[in-house]
């Protein structure tokens, strides 16, 4: 069965989920994270974007929120409201894992 | 079995995709085998003909596999799909099985994997794909109640539909019993017909239970199937139709909700509302953050959004989706993160059924 080790060859890298959070202004600016170096900066800023915008939206329907938490299979994003800014928390969900 | 069935390999290793096609020529119901050495290439191919099996591996360079399969669970959603990889990450298996991905299989490295692996293979491209109570395949609850009825059995079916759950009690071929979603009776029994999918056990009959239905079976089937067939609404031709409440006004007596916002997938369709004096802008911040977090999610190949939650001073709120309605829905502030979690499955079950 020596043909069976061509199975063994590991090409490319996969992106993988971060676990740990970071902190950004109003501006979503990253201040301080304890994200892994090798997590896309863009990423990370694309999170924080997205999330100060469902915070501002909520607060222009009249709906203001200190907390916002996005369930998705894999991941779990926590944000919390820091006067106009957030501190964001990254947590991989195994698939094992009841949901939150 | 089907003698035409396709199965489709993709892997960026010639030499790999060489060796799968001969271990799949092994399958007993020897489906025709096509290879692709790209994600690109792939999709093109799935594009032109239809396949019943995907299996593809996840280190591919330009599109991987996770990115593969994102796409391809949304495009072909009845394509079973299979990944063979050597990335033995438990983060990845969480992720590839977030995508509703059918199996995550290490690459075979002894014959006996390689058995393994084919029975599964011919297990997944031998399944029914169609609908039905889980435990008897293709069956409707309708059928399952005149199995049990017509031969004069005796048992407790007990239904689960998400969180609801209902109970009907069979005794010698009638039915004498029901309860589920909190009613009882007939009308609980109407009630638990009208689900459109969910799990059902057959329990020992409890032939002490008290009669509380009297009409027979067929009777109760008819009038369930009039309820069924008048809830989706009146036939061309059958005149004005009747002035019904709004469905939102059921959901909206779960404990605990503020209000609720029905939206469509059109986003020109009017929102539905309870409990919103003026819901255009709750609707449009809705729809915005589903918009974002469905894009971020794809980004990020977290797999596909399940819900978002807010807390706030006021009231949370949680949103998330249910065929091809989006809910927004107001809790009262009182209630913890884990019960709104709860409830809001409790909201999204009711409307399905």
């Amino acid at each position: 069965m020596g043909f069976l080790n061509l199975f063994s060859r590991t090409p490319g890298a996969l992106l993988k989920l971060p676990s740990g959070s970071f902190t950004v202004d109003r501006e979503g600016s990253v201040i301080v994270g304890t994200l892994p170096s090798n997590f896309p900066e863009s990423l990370v800023r694309d999170i924080a974007r997205e999330v100060l915008a469902a915070f501002r939206g909520a607060e222009a329907a009249q709906l203001p929120l200190s907390e916002l938490v996005v369930n998705f299979p894999s991941l779990k994003i926590t944000a919390r409201d820091l006067r106009g800014g957030a501190v964001i928390f990254l947590s991989p969900r195994a698939i094992y894992e009841p949901a939150a | 079995m089907a003698t035409n069935q396709k199965i489709l390999l993709l892997d960026d290793d010639p030499d790999l995709l060489d060796m799968y096609r001969e271990i799949l020529a092994q399958l007993p119901s020897r489906p025709e085998i096509h290879t692709a050495s790209s994600g690109n290439r792939a999709m093109a191919m799935l594009e032109t003909e239809a396949f019943q099996l995907l299996i593809c591996d996840l280190k591919m360079p330009k599109m991987d596999g996770l990115q593969v399969l994102s796409i391809v669970r949304r495009k072909y959603p009845q394509l079973r799909t299979v990944v063979l990889t050597s990335v033995m990450d438990e983060q990845f298996r969480s992720r590839v099985y977030a995508l509703g991905v059918d199996l995550f299989w290490q690459k075979p490295g002894t014959d006996q994997e390689i058995k393994l692996f084919l029975e599964c293979l011919e297990s997944l491209l031998g399944r029914e794909t169609e609908g039905g109570f889980r435990g008897v395949h293709s069956k409707s609850l309708v059928d399952i109640i005149q199995l049990e009825c017509i031969s004069q059995s005796s048992s407790l079916l007990r239904i689960t539909n998400g969180p609801l759950t209902g109970k009907i009690w069979i005794q010698d071929g009638d039915v004498i019993d029901s309860e589920g979603a909190g009613l009882t009776g007939e009308a609980a029994f109407h009630k638990i017909l009208s689900w459109r999918a969910g799990v059902f056990e057959s329990l020992p009959a409890e032939p002490s239970r008290p009669r509380t239905i009297s009409k027979s079976y067929n009777a109760l089937l008819l009038e369930g199937a009039q309820a069924i067939d008048e809830s989706r609404g009146p036939a061309a031709g059958e005149g004005e139709p009747k002035p019904s409440a709004s469905p939102l006004a059921e959901l909206s007596q779960v404990e605990g909700v503020e209000f609720i916002l029905a939206l469509k997938p059109d986003p020109a369709a009017p929102p539905e509302a309870r409990g919103l004096e003026n819901p255009e802008r709750m609707a449009a911040w809705s729809r915005q953050s589903f918009d974002r977090f469905r894009a971020l999610g794809e980004q990020l190949q977290a797999g596909p959004l399940e819900r978002i939650e807010g807390f706030g001073p006021q009231r949370h709120v949680a949103l998330a989706c249910q065929g091809d309605t989006s809910f927004c829905v107001g809790w009262r502030h009182s209630l913890t993160g884990p019960q709104v979690s709860e409830m809001m499955k409790k909201v999204l079950a009711l409307w399905a059924s």
